[in-house]
């Protein structure tokens, strides 16, 4: 690799060169995207850097931005995207939407018609900063070379820092083609950008005297923790407090699953313990984390004897679902090591912790019977998919999900032993995000195990990816959980819409036909006998490989707290709700 | 249930970098939410580079105080003030184009004028703008007097208004960050 000369007035560069070399002095080595007319001159640039820059030809651009999410979450690092103007641009607005929704770091470069024909238009111009303003952290339109620079530099600054987000540049094509001559600076500052906030003691204070005084506390953790690289200071904080923890879904694998405190996940398919147990608590922590609809079902009725504190780094999440009695403004980890100090040892109400497996035993009866033991013939559910395919990876891959019963079960049935193992849409909920994420994880992480959990519907969503994991080889472990069906949807239908299967059944094609014609391994599982070895085959090596997984379509997830119910109300099944004398009848 | 908040008139002031898009940023805050901007403005602050918007919006304050830290959670907005029209001295400015020869056959037009505060602009032999500076309905209560002598056209602008605090917070908030400033590393290798 030759030593790049310093960008001066001697040594002048066009603007889109400059943007390349910006993006690789922000630590940049992979980017997701696609060319087109309006982005030429940054893919000519581009052809010139293929050492110090790894660029993924995507298949299409909503792929790219998948990616580039599964990447950032994978490694913590910025997911960059360059992707064409206007139809390359309006093909990335979901991710943005899904970025923003997860807080997920990420620089996405959109080409732009000269400037001269914006307004009027023009071949493939679209605008950019109207439709994704909503939607991203920050987004700008440069125009002139010499803004290329500081244009960089903020959006990089912006898209990691404080609650991470999706950044938008739209770099008209005379940019791309003007000159540079300044160097490109990192910056740390924006005077209208408070990204660290100082940690305050009196809030500090004011949670830990009301964490004393709590008899039946409840720690949720959220993503947060994760971004904040927070996982060993939420550990500590609990042990010492004796605090249960609960995960909401993109928090899962900030602690490991077989921690003693750790009892289990929130939400509309969380476990019994921590959502019935949410309602009887006293005092509630929530950790970066922002008390989504899905975790609190009926916000009315959520946690009606508990004082609330909240940590959150954004403070516009405080009191926006639930009221806070003390808001935390603060990086996660800061303010969990500033807390382990503050309350030190404390003991819970007898009986607390143990309420919460209690819990789980009548979960386990009810639901994991069923879900996760059942008899030879009968048909295969996503469930025991998961739980094999956790056990086959000792409990230590990084499990991408794609959206519906296949995300659910995944988050319900994977276990976690490390950090950044679970990479999901949460807060948008796309379906086809599973495919291309997965790609990014294992691009970002090769040294680990990325397997892609999917329904037959979302894999038809970005299925072209399967091109970018040939050319590539990109070696991620692609579980169909194949049910003919949009199960999901099919569940509510089943249960609330008195069984009217309107538009959900899926007549599919030869899934491993496909993976044949892309040159991936597979294998069809038909049977519960099958399974095991068709296991192993996938985790034999590091390559690319499908399974095809029959799965009983009248599989659904339970628990479930049906839409606009409180988060005590608890299906078990689809006859069977959860009481509280379940736990004293044991 | 609870009760319902009370929905009041409510002014949101916002000071922010001076780039193109910003109102773009801002008014979608309010259309998410549905809820409708009666008047707005922008313009300079006191301090120089840096911009001012004024709106205003029927709602509860439980709403407007989630859309205020929404407002300013936008990178390019420094700070977001909520005020009822309590905390503030506020004005509008109205203009009334009338057509001369009707005002003309009106013996009272001098003491009209004089009585609502207002003052002629501009008069040629076929219209006649008059201008009126204040609150709402005062400039509500000269569009009544006048629209017998056939108001041609007529404007209101959005309420501009400052504070009755005797703290200015803008001023506090960027000598804030003019420390927080001095107090980062310097970055370049």
């Amino acid at each position: 690799m030759k030593e790049l000369q310093e960008i001066s007035p001697e040594n002048p560069v066009s603007g889109a060169e400059a943007l390349v070399r910006a993006i690789i002095a922000e630590d940049t080595d992979t980017v997701f995207g696609y060319p087109g007319g309006q982005i030429l001159p940054v893919y000519d640039a581009l052809y010139d850097y293929t050492d110090r820059l790894n660029h993924i030809l995507v298949r299409h651009e909503q792929g790219a931005i998948h990616a580039a999410q599964g990447f950032a979450r994978a490694t913590g690092r910025t997911g960059v995207v360059i992707v064409t103007s206007g139809p390359g641009a309006a093909n990335v607005v979901t991710g943005l939407s899904d970025a923003m929704m997860d807080s997920t770091p990420l620089v996405v470069i959109t080409g732009q018609v000269g400037a001269q024909y914006l307004g009027s238009d023009a071949f493939q111009e679209t605008d950019v900063i109207g439709i994704t303003q909503p939607i991203t952290k920050w987004s700008l339109q440069v125009r002139r070379a010499e803004d290329i620079n500081a244009a960089v530099a903020r959006a990089f600054f912006i898209a990691r820092s404080g609650r991470p987000g999706p950044v938008v540049l739209d770099i008209a094509r005379d940019a791309q083609t003007g000159i540079v001559d300044t160097p490109y600076r990192k910056i740390n500052f924006i005077r209208s950008y408070d990204p660290s906030p100082v940690l305050n003691k009196s809030q500090i204070e004011a949670a830990a005297a009301i964490i004393r005084q709590a008899k039946r506390p409840l720690i949720l953790a959220g993503q947060g923790v994760a971004i904040s690289g927070a996982e060993k200071a939420l550990a500590r904080f609990a042990e010492k407090a004796s605090l249960p923890v609960a995960n909401t879904l993109l928090g899962l694998s900030t602690i490991p699953s077989d921690h003693p405190l750790y009892k289990g996940m929130l939400g509309m398919h969380g476990n019994v313990g921590p959502n019935h147990n949410t309602n009887r608590a006293d005092v509630i922590i929530g950790v970066g984390m922002r008390f989504d609809d899905r975790v609190t079902g009926l916000a009315s009725g959520y946690a009606p004897d508990a004082k609330i504190i909240h940590i959150d780094i954004d403070p516009s999440e405080f009191d926006k679902v639930v009221a806070s009695t003390v808001a935390v403004h603060a990086d996660a980890r800061e303010a969990l090591e500033a807390l382990t100090e503050a309350v030190g040892e404390r003991s819970n109400e007898e009986g607390w912790l143990e309420s919460f497996d209690r819990c789980a035993r009548i979960e386990d009866r009810e639901v994991f019977e069923a879900e996760l033991r059942r008899k030879d013939q009968a048909p295969m559910t996503m469930g025991e998919v998961v739980a094999t395919i956790s056990e086959a990876t000792a409990h230590d891959a990084i499990a991408v999900t794609d959206v519906g019963q296949n995300q659910m079960m995944a988050s319900r049935y994977f276990r976690f032993r490390s950090p950044r193992s679970f990479i999901s849409s949460g807060g948008l909920g796309t379906m086809g995000f599973g495919l291309p994420a997965s790609m990014g994880a294992k691009i970002g992480r090769p040294d680990r195990t990325v397997v892609c959990f999917l329904g037959d519907g979302g894999f038809q969503m970005t299925v072209q990816e399967l091109g970018t994991i040939m050319e590539y080889g990109i070696g991620v472990k692609i579980v169909i959980m194949n049910n003919n069906f949009l199960g999901n949807v099919r569940q509510w239908q089943n249960l609330f819409y008195h069984r009217r299967f309107s538009q959900t059944p899926l007549l599919n094609p030869d899934f491993n036909m496909i993976a044949a014609a892309y040159g991936i391994q597979s294998l069809e599982v038909r049977s519960r006998a099958e399974l095991p070895a068709a296991i192993e085959a996938m985790l034999a090596d590091d390559k690319a490989f499908l399974l095809n997984i029959d799965i009983d379509p009248t599989d659904m997830v339970f628990p479930m707290t049906p839409a606009g119910k409180t988060v005590d109300t608890i299906m078990l099944s689809p006859d069977i709700y959860f009481t509280p004398e379940m736990i004293e009848k044991k | 249930m609870s009760q319902p908040a009370p929905r009041q008139l409510f002014t949101v002031t916002v000071y922010s970098e001076n780039c193109v898009g910003l109102l773009n940023q801002v008014s979608v805050i309010f259309t998410r939410r549905c809820l409708n901007i009666e008047d707005v403005s922008a313009s300079v602050s006191s301090v120089p580079d840096i911009h001012k918007l004024t709106l205003t919006t029927w709602s509860d304050r439980p709403t407007m105080e989630k859309v205020v830290k929404q407002i300013e959670k936008r990178i390019d907005v420094l700070r977001v003030f909520l005020f009822t029209d309590d905390d503030i001295v506020y004005q509008e400015i109205s203009l009334y184009k009338v057509s001369t020869q009707r005002l003309l056959e009106e013996q009272d037009l001098e003491s009209i004028i004089r009585h609502h505060s207002a003052r002629i602009l501009e008069m040629t032999p076929d219209y006649t703008v008059i201008e009126k500076t204040g609150h709402p309905w005062e400039t509500e209560a000269l569009f009544d007097r006048l629209r017998r002598y056939d108001i041609k056209q007529f404007v209101r602008s959005g309420r501009v208004c400052v504070t009755k605090s005797p703290v200015e917070y803008i001023d506090m908030f960027l000598e804030e960050q003019n420390r927080r400033q001095n107090g980062n590393n310097d970055l370049s290798d």
